[in-house]
């Protein structure tokens, strides 16, 4: 900067340092540049004074039955959000919860310019952890719900954390049966939690991260450990926003209410025919069938509904209608039946069947038709009078009911699912979904 | 802006102040602690070997901070029983001071505030609110440490400092305050949390292997 400045010969390169345990030789390598207050030797498992240089012995423990092996191994760098970390310390912790002990893992990750973070493992689900610089803010009437930089937490669980296995290289003075007070608060995908140690209070903020994320980051060989179960703080597999959906949703079925109105004031619903018929058994010996009274109709091609109504109770009737266009000879054969029963038993009266039947012939093009009639009855009936009707040009609404379906159907499942997943993560909580005030607001409300 | 020159009073070297109010500083020769008077500079003492220190930043390392460019010129290193920090006296391209703090590698940076009425050591307790510029402050730490070296140019005379007390206050939007007590009059420091990407520092340390 100025050129009568001395030139500064400045200290020698920081380097990585390897010493020897005190009590037992092994080599212990102090890769954070003198960030770490404590080091765990990691054949004899003391825990040493980082900042000494003979490294005196301030707790020795013994490993757990079971050793445990953390998945990164210490020493191995990745890259996390652009810059690159070592791992430089693990520890497992554990908490008991109704007579029943949960172990997670925690890595501690180093880059002598960014600092410290960490990373947690809990059963193939893991969580990027920095400590907070902005103190969270207890929302007015109670610690349900904590506010951090302008997000709502709310209060998963509180536990009593136990170090019970140490490795590598730490920022604080880390002992083994050191209980520490954990409160988790979660807006997923991210986790506000509060740990207390004596009187000293640190709040981390962590991001849930991906087992092959991670794997990503480090170059991992092989798979991670599946997830088991949903994290307090996993992200719910519906990305959309539900409420979103069900906006849209009746965005959609308001558009198809406008389109069906629409269409029904366009359609002529033109009276083409109405006929009153009889069938007597005893008359139609033989061939029962007759013609109607020709027709025309006019136009674009367009729908033809035919109507039936015969007054049965307890009989039915079967009629086979043929549509044939006068000109072209083409013909719509379908054949409705009208039947109407109903009865008194054990769970009541009951009922089956209607008097009515309606029938919508599609695209039917102008022309000259008549409609071909074809009646059967019941054989225990002497005669029935029937009523037959046609209109030209109705409209069709089956096609909005199921385009209304299709709408639907995803709708329901997507919140059926959120649902399911909010639930099975609130299960885990302080707070299990008994009531559902907790589930309220599903997953992906801002993202 | 000219900038002060003399020599040093022990080795003769040539000594060039960076800012023009620094009142102490440290011979990069033989490592006398100046102290500037009205007409020359007088040795005070001596600067022992800094500890092997892990902070990326050195004298004449530059950043920036806000709009405004600054160039490191001093440094105060502190210990407390949990470890240490360095408080890294920064000079400000419009030529105020500020001061760069390096918690394990948590930054900060904050600048003198002439607030008055400044509550006694004794008065104060973790979770104490306190307002000052329109932002209220929680007491979030009291740190005892004391005074484990110097470097460069400071704004004044530590030379034969030795305990001093911290309060550490924070806001609720990242903001970031400190009461002094190593005079009999505390002194505050207002400032915030800055991220090490945002300072774009250049003229780091290196370290080796990365």
């Amino acid at each position: 900067m100025s050129a009568g400045t001395p030139p500064m010969s400045g200290p020698p390169k920081p380097q990585a340092k390897a010493l020897n345990c005190p009590k037992c030789g092994a080599v212990i390598v102090l890769r954070s540049f003198g960030q770490a207050e404590t080091v765990v030797c990691g054949s004899c498992r003391s825990i040493l004074d980082a900042k000494d240089p003979n490294l005196a012995v301030l707790q020795q423990f013994e490993a757990a039955t079971r050793e445990v092996q953390p998945l990164i191994a210490l020493g191995t760098r990745g890259k996390l959000r652009g810059t690159d970390y070592e791992v430089i310390g693990f520890q497992r912790r554990s908490t008991n919860v109704d007579g029943i002990t949960y172990y997670w893992h925690e890595y501690v990750l180093f880059n002598p310019y960014k600092g410290i973070r960490y990373l947690s493992e809990y059963h193939g689900h893991w969580n990027d952890i920095s400590i907070c610089k902005t103190l969270p803010t207890a929302e007015i009437g109670g610690v349900t719900t904590v506010n951090y930089l302008g997000e709502t937490y709310k209060h998963f669980q509180s536990a009593d954390a136990n170090t019970d296995f140490v490795l590598g290289e730490f920022p604080w003075q880390v002992r083994v049966g050191e209980h520490a007070a954990v409160t988790d608060f979660v807006h997923p995908p991210r986790v506000l939690s509060s740990e207390k140690l004596d009187q000293e209070v640190t709040w981390s903020i962590g991001e849930y991260m991906y087992g092959r994320e991670v794997w990503d980051a480090f170059k991992l060989p092989g798979a991670p450990p599946e997830p088991m179960g949903v994290y307090e703080n996993q992200p719910s597999p519906v990305t959309t926003n539900v409420t979103g959906i069900w906006v849209a949703f009746a965005a959609f079925a308001v558009f198809l209410l406008a389109l069906m109105a629409g269409f029904d004031m366009r359609a002529k619903k033109e009276p083409i025919l109405h006929g009153t018929y009889q069938f007597n058994r005893a008359e139609s010996k033989g061939e029962s069938s007759f013609v109607t009274d020709g027709f025309e109709l006019t136009g674009h091609p367009s729908t033809l509904e035919v109507k039936t109504y015969a007054p049965v109770r307890n009989h039915w009737i079967y009629l086979n209608y043929a549509l044939i266009n006068q000109d072209t000879g083409q013909a719509w054969d379908f054949g409705r039946e009208v039947s109407y029963y109903s009865g008194y038993d054990s769970d009541g009266s009951w009922t089956e069947g209607k008097q009515n039947d309606a029938v919508v012939v599609p695209s039917v093009p102008p022309g000259h038709y008549y409609l071909r009639i074809e009646p059967e009855a019941d054989p225990s009936l002497p005669g029935i009078p029937y009523t037959v009707d046609v209109t030209h040009d109705v409209p069709v609404f089956g096609i909005y009911g199921i385009a209304f379906l299709a709408l639907l159907v995803p709708a329901v499942l997507i919140s059926f699912r959120a649902y399911t997943f909010e639930r099975s993560r609130w299960s885990e909580s302080d707070h299990p979904p008994m009531d559902f005030s907790n589930i309220s607001t599903t997953s992906g409300d801002d993202e | 802006m000219t900038k002060p020159v003399a020599n040093c009073p022990n080795c003769g070297a040539k000594i060039v102040f960076r800012w023009w109010s620094s009142v102490q500083t440290v011979c990069d020769f033989c490592k006398s602690i100046l102290v500037r008077t009205d007409v020359d500079l007088k040795k005070v003492g001596q600067v022992a070997d800094l500890p092997p220190n892990s902070s990326p930043i050195q004298i004449n390392t530059e950043g920036k901070y806000g709009n405004k460019a600054f160039v490191v010129v001093g440094r105060i290193l502190y210990e407390y029983d949990q470890g240490g920090w360095n408080e890294w006296h920064v000079m400000m391209n419009d030529g105020t001071s500020a001061w760069l703090s390096d918690a394990q590698s948590e930054y900060a940076l904050s600048l003198f505030s002439k607030a008055q009425n400044l509550p006694a050591v004794a008065q104060v307790q973790v979770g104490q609110q306190f307002s000052w510029s329109n932002e209220r402050y929680t007491v979030s730490v009291i740190t005892p440490a004391h005074y484990r070296g110097v470097e460069g140019e400071l704004p004044f005379q530590y030379w034969d400092k030795t305990e001093v007390t911290f309060v550490d206050l924070r806001t609720e939007s990242g903001k970031f305050a400190t009461l002094d007590y190593s005079d009999p009059e505390p002194a505050l420091y207002l400032g915030e949390f800055v991220e090490f990407d945002d300072l774009k520092l250049k003229n780091l340390r290196r370290f080796e292997g990365w």
